[in-house]
């Protein structure tokens, strides 16, 4: 059964494995056969500090309380967008629970002149470019498509069709390189995208190109319904290998360890020398979105196995046992969350339906007569129903 | 003024030229464009003068080549990309029509797309299957995009050079078997705007409509239904969208007949899309039904069969005869 297998393959939590962990870009590509790949891992699920001869970061006590409140605000966002699709404030919902470290660490891994490509999850992403959460609603709300400037705060509208941004990422990339900047690109996609052509010739114009685009697929274990095995044969950061760019598999669920990785493929893509495919093995907590039923189609006891490894708890742990924050820290993120919440739920209540008249525009920057034409038409014919209204009184 | 008289591939390859010198920010991307010139030689020479970074030799992936185009649009610069022939662009539909032609609207404006894309497109060189098709009408029905194709050097020169620097997404339709024909371009003074037709010939009884390879078969038709003592306008299109319906509509109402003629299939094609609008806007104008000549439903037949599936001269005459009949 392919929970089985996927629980199979799932790296082994242990301390014991401290010295053992030491898959790198380099290693990996000597052992590309490897059948069950190591993960660098920095904080183990039970809250402890590992080193790692490639990837080794030093956060002062701040920084770590500044993970913490970014993957707990972005779980409370995400929460409350949860239950306002449940209150049919929202049509549609794609959580990220259990994401959080992955988003999290590579998000702060980034500069500010660092362009981010997302899919349509990455709200702790978006939480980290300093996007206005309640910016990501309208689109789930049904109010737009995207609605955000990309240049405000580098990061790109959310891509619907699997895979598909993983080019726009590698031309952008490839634009940065001919400029002669220093910036980095970053695409995110998902285990499923990356059976996707899409994504298949990203990595192939990426490496010819030598672009600087940092592939940073969440392998989340299941698309919709469909494990990872129904995607691929090898281990997905292996994939890298082929198009000749390294692959490394990162605990997901370790903010530490994704935030070291991600830094070091961006660091590595500004010193020109091209693509590195970071695979974040994580987990998928909730359903694929909120139409899912993933009772359908994974046990429980896998779910339960994850819950273990959570990303939050496991830095909580940490940062207690480290004397890295009090409790008046945790009470005062509480309240921070829960204003988020009511933040969140007053905005996406307040958001008003656009104005009809909006179909018709921006469908081209230069104009089209045609479309000037329906605007005139459908604008007399919304005045017809004024006309009627007024003829009633 | 500068009047030169050069073919429409060298008319492009001019144009080109000219836009990779006016804008820095404009790329020329594709399959073998590089040393080779494309295969129809359009981009030759320009890697050699512009270098590999303005003109790059792509992987063998259309909706890479597309798909990173976007990605580089949306860096600042304006890549112009060669889809090799008609038939090869669809793997690259899914990111013209799901991503170039929606992301100006998703972001609200914010911001633009410029990227052109070129299709040799239209049978008549006697090619093997998936180079000789018109799939215009399924780029013109998406909203977003932009559509084009020129019928003459005059135009191939033009209306490139004002289609890179148009912000909107343009797929620029080139007529492969017309490449090679020559006509006089004024290489100094815009004739007139991207998206206005022309009028190719004047008439009084019939209105034709064509545009890119077909221009010709009706101007040659015109000519031909002129020694029977028919007065036949010809008007070239050169967009397929937006379409300059006003300009049609000016000639019906003069002619009282039309005929729209197209190489792609006449079922769900451009022609219909003409007959509808331009029926609602000029009933009372017309003496005959607006009819079209163009492809049948059933797939390109092998080239020793495209002389019977492209409309020739005999075709459109026919249609010219039919129209008049009523």
């Amino acid at each position: 059964m392919t929970v089985e297998s996927t629980a199979a393959r799932k790296p082994r939590r242990s301390s014991k494995r401290t010295s053992a962990v030491k898959t790198t870009a380099k290693t990996s590509a000597k052992t590309p056969q490897s059948s069950e790949p190591e993960l660098v891992q920095l904080l183990t699920p039970e809250g402890e500090r590992l080193e790692h001869p490639d990837y080794s970061i030093d956060l002062t006590a701040e920084e770590l309380r500044g993970l913490y409140r970014d993957m707990v605000l972005t779980r409370r966002f995400d929460a409350e967008a949860t239950a306002l699709q449940r209150q049919g404030e929202l049509g549609l919902w794609a959580s990220l629970l259990g994401q959080e470290a992955a988003q999290i660490g590579s998000g702060r891994a980034l500069r500010d002149d660092d362009y981010v490509f997302p899919t349509y999850r990455e709200h702790g992403v978006a939480w980290c470019r300093g996007v206005d959460p309640t910016n990501l609603l309208g689109m789930f709300r049904g109010v737009n498509h995207g609605g955000w400037d990309p240049n405000t705060n580098n990061f790109h509208l959310y891509t619907i069709v699997i895979g598909s941004q993983t080019l726009h990422a590698t031309g952008y990339a490839m634009g940065v390189a001919k400029d002669g900047a220093d910036s980095a690109v970053i695409a995110y996609f998902g285990d499923g995208a990356s059976s996707q052509g899409d994504v298949a010739e990203s990595f192939t114009f990426s490496a010819v190109y030598n672009a600087p685009v940092v592939f940073f697929c969440q392998n989340n274990q299941w698309a919709i319904s469909e494990p990872t095995e129904k995607q691929t044969r090898v281990p997905l950061y292996q994939r890298a290998q082929g198009f000749g760019f390294p692959g490394v598999r990162v605990d997901g669920n370790d903010v530490l360890a994704c935030l070291a990785v991600t830094r070091s493929a961006l660091e590595r893509a500004r010193r020109g020398e091209g693509p590195t495919l970071v695979e974040a093995f994580t987990y998928r907590m909730g359903a694929h979105t909120t139409s899912d039923d993933p009772t359908k189609y994974r046990a429980d006891e896998e779910r339960a196995a994850w819950e273990a490894k959570d990303p939050i708890l496991r830095l909580r742990t940490y940062l207690e046992k480290e004397g890295a924050a009090d409790e008046a820290f945790f009470t005062a993120l509480d309240e921070e969350s829960e204003a988020l919440g009511k933040r969140v739920r007053e905005a996406v209540r307040a958001m008003p339906d656009p104005d009809p008249i909006a179909i018709f525009d921006n469908v081209y920057a230069d104009g089209n007569p045609l479309v000037d034409e329906e605007r005139a038409q459908f604008a007399a014919y919304q005045a017809s129903f004024a006309d009627t209204a007024e003829e009633g009184k | 003024m500068a009047m030169e008289k050069m073919s429409i591939a060298k008319a492009l390859n001019e144009s080109l030229r000219k836009a990779l010198d006016n804008d820095p920010k404009v790329l020329i991307m594709g399959e073998d464009v590089g040393k080779l010139g494309g295969v129809f030689r359009i981009t030759d020479g320009l890697q050699k003068d512009f270098g590999e970074d303005r003109v790059i030799d792509t992987p063998l992936a259309e909706s890479g080549i597309v798909g990173t185009a976007i990605g580089l649009a949306l860096r600042g610069y304006r890549p112009v990309v060669e889809i090799q022939f008609d038939g090869f662009v669809f793997p690259a539909y899914d990111q013209i029509v799901t991503q170039l032609a929606k992301m100006h609207a998703r972001a609200l404006g914010k911001i633009k797309l410029p990227v052109v894309i070129r299709i040799p497109y239209g049978g008549g060189i006697g090619a093997v299957e998936h180079h000789s098709e018109s799939p215009e009408a399924l780029f013109a029905h998406v909203a977003g995009l932009k559509v084009v194709s020129p019928s003459n050097a005059s135009d191939a020169y033009w209306m490139m050079q004002q289609a890179v620097q148009s912000d909107d997404p343009i797929i620029f339709f080139e007529p492969k078997r017309r490449y090679w024909d020559k006509g006089e371009v004024e290489t100094d003074t815009i004739p007139g705007p991207l998206h206005k037709a022309s009028v190719a010939r004047t008439g009084t009884d019939l209105t034709l409509v064509a545009y890119g390879p077909m221009v010709k078969v009706c101007l040659e038709a015109a000519a031909a239904a002129q020694e029977e003592g028919k007065s036949i306008e010809v008007l070239d299109l050169r967009s397929m969208s937006p379409i300059d319906f006003d300009a049609i509509q000016t000639s019906v109402e003069k002619t009282g007949r039309l005929v729209v003629v197209h190489e792609a299939p006449v079922f769900y094609g451009s022609g219909a899309e003409i007959a509808a609008r331009i029926t609602e806007r000029c009933f009372y104008h017309l003496e005959a039904p607006v009819l079209r000549v163009g492809g049948y439903h059933a797939p390109y037949p092998p080239a020793r069969l495209e002389d019977e599936y492209l409309p020739g001269l005999d075709r459109v005459l026919d249609a010219v005869d039919r129209s008049l009949a009523y």
